[in-house]
């Protein structure tokens, strides 16, 4: 396998760890604390909005983040050959 | 049958449960045990680095969730409220970190331990001395605390004393630690997270219909009390606490920087914990390791995601049941609890009712965290086989994650500290030999702080996190991403990362150099949240120190590219 094409697929891989881990930002430091009190304006049964991200919310997007990682990264294994054992 | 089966569940009284069910599960864990000897020392280090995601992500989760998981954290949430939030996303979101960040590449990289990264990645063996060293204060450190938990459940449900319970599970750790080395821990790890799981969701499902209707926990504790009244259960708890003179539930109280860094800290710590790591050297495949991360997380969000309803569930019981009750009153369990001077009361005012205030002058009930999650089946009334099963759970939460954290110790001893720096020419007999007696060392040292607990024990917890994110995790993040990393950068960013973890803590947790209180906290943050300062720092230091000195060799960089490419990953080696 070439150098050039370890790169190519190195920078696919970073931009997909720079969007994934924006997302995991997002909805524990962002929702979850630094935004909570305005979300918690915001209600959905009896929870607050800002009180669900801190202890529901954000565990059910995390999991929901590793998984979509490993799906683009064995797509991303596969266009760049580096699928095999 | 019939008949006769509800008769006794009737008739067996809790302890007799206890015993069978406690009975049972060891029984299993030991019969896999000897199932699943190991007869190498990469059997015994790696479980022969062929297991399955899900049997792996079965055993992290177990592995992971321990004392603190199962017994701890729903009662501190049910006392902290809101602020409770830091753990829940602290110790699963440290899993998105470990799964896009570590686990494929320290995989691909294929060796036994973290030090064995350090120092190879670093061609230093002082890198893998820190490394070795931080490994052995993180792991001790946790591991006296799931000692300490196995003795409290035996001295509970079991009536035996608090000493004699923490031998019974040190001897039980050690014989499926010392035998069946990770290969044996593997196996009954995932017995090991069927019982925990099963035991922590049987009661929650129980109270929530209990108290909501609602038979899923994680909805329940949003919904509507049963009682007809149409009012939400949080927005009762928020008015039950503020009566009481408690911060409302869901708003908590620390300030907002003090949540950020405690959540940061304990992410970070969570990704660079060394027991939690070296679980990802044990699948076949870069693929496997990325979906196993996935698949654990997945198994331990279940509890995670039930753990704040049961909070919420056991504080609204408990206020129900004692506030403001006559003492002569109080229900079985809480003599009980008594006895183990887990909850205390003193009628300060000589009235015979309970009150239970946040005022600290006039409150007279103290109720001890750690016995929410063990007293809630008994304070919701449940039958006597459910208390029975969380006890069971609670002692499997807290062995399997006493094995994962012993196997790192004696992984550090035998293979990062003799194979690798005093006698390189030790014999693959003898390397395990070393290794089963450092587990045997280990098992003994936990014991003894089982026994005699330092009275830091749950402070040191937070430290071992700190220690993780103010080391490990710079050090391995900047061993992948940043190719000119050097061994003169890693070693002075974890020695000055883990020093300054240290002496925050010392100052403002024990009192040294002066000592200080909340006023004096740098920039607001708490010692439980200083680990992401610490880990800045070990960043900067890293990264100035790096400039100043020179590139790493030819072939280092090149294991560098190597790792981040998923192919031809091979098995974890020796060499």
């Amino acid at each position: 396998m070439s150098k050039s094409n370890a790169k190519a697929y190195w920078k696919e891989n970073l931009k997909y760890l720079f969007v994934l881990l924006a997302v995991w930002f997002l909805v524990s430091y962002g929702a979850g604390i630094l935004f909570k009190d305005d979300l918690n304006k915001i209600r959905i049964g009896g929870f607050k909005l800002g009180f669900w991200f801190a202890q529901q919310g954000s565990i059910y997007v995390f999991v929901i983040l590793i998984f979509v990682y490993v799906r683009l990264m064995n797509k991303l294994d596969k266009k760049y050959g580096y699928d095999g054992e | 049958m019939m008949v006769n089966s509800i008769l006794m569940s009737q008739v067996l009284d809790v302890q007799t449960w206890t015993y069978i069910i406690v009975g049972l599960t060891f029984t299993i864990y030991i019969g896999i045990a000897i199932w699943s000897r190991a007869a190498s020392t990469k059997d015994f280090y790696v479980a022969g680095g062929g297991v399955s995601p899900l049997a792996n992500g079965m055993a992290t989760a177990a592995d992971w969730m321990s004392a603190a998981s199962f017994i701890s954290m729903a009662g501190i949430i049910s006392f902290a409220g809101y602020d409770g939030a830091v753990y829940l996303m602290g110790w699963t979101g440290g899993y998105v970190l470990l799964a896009l960040l570590l686990a494929p590449y320290l995989r691909k990289f294929g060796k036994f331990t973290v030090p064995d990264f350090i120092g190879d990645r670093y061609y230093s063996n002082t890198a893998r001395f820190v490394g070795v060293i931080c490994a052995l204060l993180v792991s001790f450190t946790y591991v006296a605390g799931q000692m300490r938990g196995v003795g409290l459940v035996f001295s509970r449900f079991l009536e035996v004393d608090i000493n004699t319970g923490v031998m019974i599970g040190m001897f039980i750790v050690l014989f499926y630690a010392v035998l069946g080395g990770m290969k044996g821990i593997t196996y009954t790890q995932v017995a090991q997270y069927c019982v925990l799981i099963f035991a922590f969701m049987v009661p929650a499902i129980f109270i929530s219909i209990q108290m909501t209707g609602n038979p899923i926990p994680q909805l329940g504790f949003g919904d509507k009390l049963a009682d007809g009244s149409g009012m939400y259960l949080l927005d009762k708890l928020d008015g039950l606490s503020t009566e009481l003179g408690f911060a409302e539930y869901t708003e908590g109280s620390k300030s907002m920087i003090d949540v950020f860094a405690i959540t940061l800290a304990l992410m970070v710590g969570t990704a660079g914990l060394p027991h939690v790591i070296v679980r990802f050297f044990t699948v076949k495949r870069v693929k496997d390791a990325r979906k196993s991360a996935g698949l654990a997380l997945l198994l331990i969000a279940i509890l995670y995601t039930t753990a704040p309803a049961v909070s919420v569930f056991a504080r609204t019981n408990l206020i129900e049941t004692v506030s403001g009750k006559p003492y002569s009153n109080v229900p079985e369990w809480f003599k009980k609890w008594e006895l183990t001077g887990l909850i205390t009361f003193t009628d300060k005012n000589e009235d015979g009712n309970i009150q239970y205030l946040a005022d600290q002058d006039k409150n007279e009930l103290v109720v001890d965290n750690d016995i929410m999650v063990l007293a809630n089946p008994e304070i919701a009334k449940l039958p006597n086989w459910v208390i029975a099963l969380v006890a069971a759970g609670s002692l499997a939460a807290a062995l399997s994650t006493a094995a994962g954290l012993l196997l790192v110790i004696s992984a550090s001893v035998s293979h990062d500290l003799i194979k690798k720096m005093i006698n390189p020419n030790i014999s693959e007999n003898g390397e395990l030999i070393a290794a089963r007696l450092s587990a045997v060392v280990a098992v003994g040292v936990a014991a003894y702080f089982g026994i005699h607990p330092p009275g830091f024990v749950a402070a040191t917890v937070a430290l071992a996190f700190g220690l993780a994110a103010a080391s490990f995790f710079p050090a391995i993040i900047l061993g992948i991403f940043y190719k000119r990393m050097n061994k003169e950068g890693a070693i002075a960013g974890m020695v000055v990362g883990i020093s300054s973890m240290i002496l925050y803590m010392l100052k403002f947790k024990f009192g040294w150099f002066g000592g200080g209180g909340k006023s004096d906290w740098w920039f607001g943050i708490s010692p439980e949240g200083f680990g992401s300062v610490a880990m800045i720092l070990n960043f900067t230091v890293s990264i100035i120190i790096m400039k100043f000195t020179p590139a790493p060799p030819e072939d280092v960089q090149e294991i560098v590219e190597n790792i981040r490419i998923p192919s031809g990953a091979g098995e974890a080696s020796n060499h």
